[in-house]
């Protein structure tokens, strides 16, 4: 076990990652996870509004919430921290996430094969039983685990993007 | 005439991802993005949630100027995005510019490419279904 890397753990990924690149700026935040699954959540921010005149974020900050929840949520169903690109991302939006309402990110990967992996998720303000939206996406895996030759976790925590 | 952005208003999510007007191509407003440390995900690449919000705003901006055109002003809710990424976006000015498939009264279907130095090339495209609501009026 000495050369194997660490199996990967959402909880510690996420404190790089909520501090760098677009997570960071969006704040994004840790809340839970379970064998495949992974909750991220998105706070309140003025500068994300998707209008001038209504208090509603944008529904992009939502596409990263879920793109960075599913790319997590492989990670931790596989064990490891194999590069993936996103290959294909759909948001299906139930209706506005309420005024100056966190959007919480729940993905879960149900099906991984040698070079795909499947999510799917709900994104709600509260309530999982009101969701926001549901998405499902498909991953591609695009090499090994960088830390199989190099340890080093942080410098390649990517968002599970390409 | 002298403002060819007119009436294109970018929302303050798309002004603070640092999404601007780029130029008109075929009637259709480009939207533009350079690559930086808020758009980043895997270091020295676009994150797909960034490159999805220059393709949804690029598709709004799209449906906005053909409404515009024809003296429309609804409100738009979003139904759903799908986005295919099909290479790296790399540290680069990105770009972006939607087509509007089909308008009508109720709905409009919508194609956004997105693409860095090769506008044959994109580096991801995606579909928007945009429910238009009228606004309400005072009663």
């Amino acid at each position: 076990m000495a050369n194997q890397a660490a199996r990967f753990n959402p909880a510690d990924a996420a404190k790089f990652f909520t501090k760098h690149g677009h997570s960071g700026w969006l704040g994004l935040a840790y809340r839970d996870h379970g064998e495949n699954w992974v909750e991220l959540e998105l706070p309140w921010r003025e500068d994300l509004l998707g209008e001038e005149d209504r208090a509603v974020l944008a529904s992009g900050p939502i596409v990263s919430l879920m793109d960075m929840a599913s790319g997590m949520s492989i990670w931790t169903t596989k064990g490891d921290f194999t590069p993936i690109a996103t290959l294909d991302l759909r948001v299906d939006y139930q209706r506005p996430a309420r005024e100056r309402s966190a959007v919480i990110g729940r993905v879960e990967c149900y099906r991984t094969t040698r070079s795909a992996a499947f999510v799917r998720g709900i994104a709600h303000d509260g309530d999982p039983d009101d969701p926001v939206a549901h998405v499902a996406g498909v991953f591609m895996t695009i090499g090994k685990d960088p830390r199989q030759g190099k340890v080093d976790v942080a410098s390649s925590a990517g968002t599970g993007d390409e | 005439m002298s403002d060819p952005a007119k009436g294109l208003v970018l929302p303050p999510y798309a002004r603070s991802l640092g999404i601007s007007f780029h130029e008109f191509e075929s009637d259709m407003p480009m939207l533009t993005v350079d690559f930086s440390s808020i758009v980043e995900g895997r270091p020295g690449a676009f994150h797909g949630g960034a490159t999805a919000g220059l393709l949804e705003n690029a598709g709004y901006a799209a449906l906005r100027a053909v409404l515009t055109r024809e003296g429309r002003d609804p409100q738009l809710k979003p139904v759903n995005i799908t986005v295919q990424y099909l290479a790296a976006g790399k540290q680069k000015q990105t770009y972006a510019v939607g087509r509007i498939t089909r308008l009508g009264r109720r709905n409009a279907n919508i194609s956004v490419e997105a693409w860095q130095d090769d506008r044959s090339r994109p580096i991801a495209t995606a579909i928007l279904n945009i429910l238009m609501a009228e606004r309400a009026k005072a009663d």
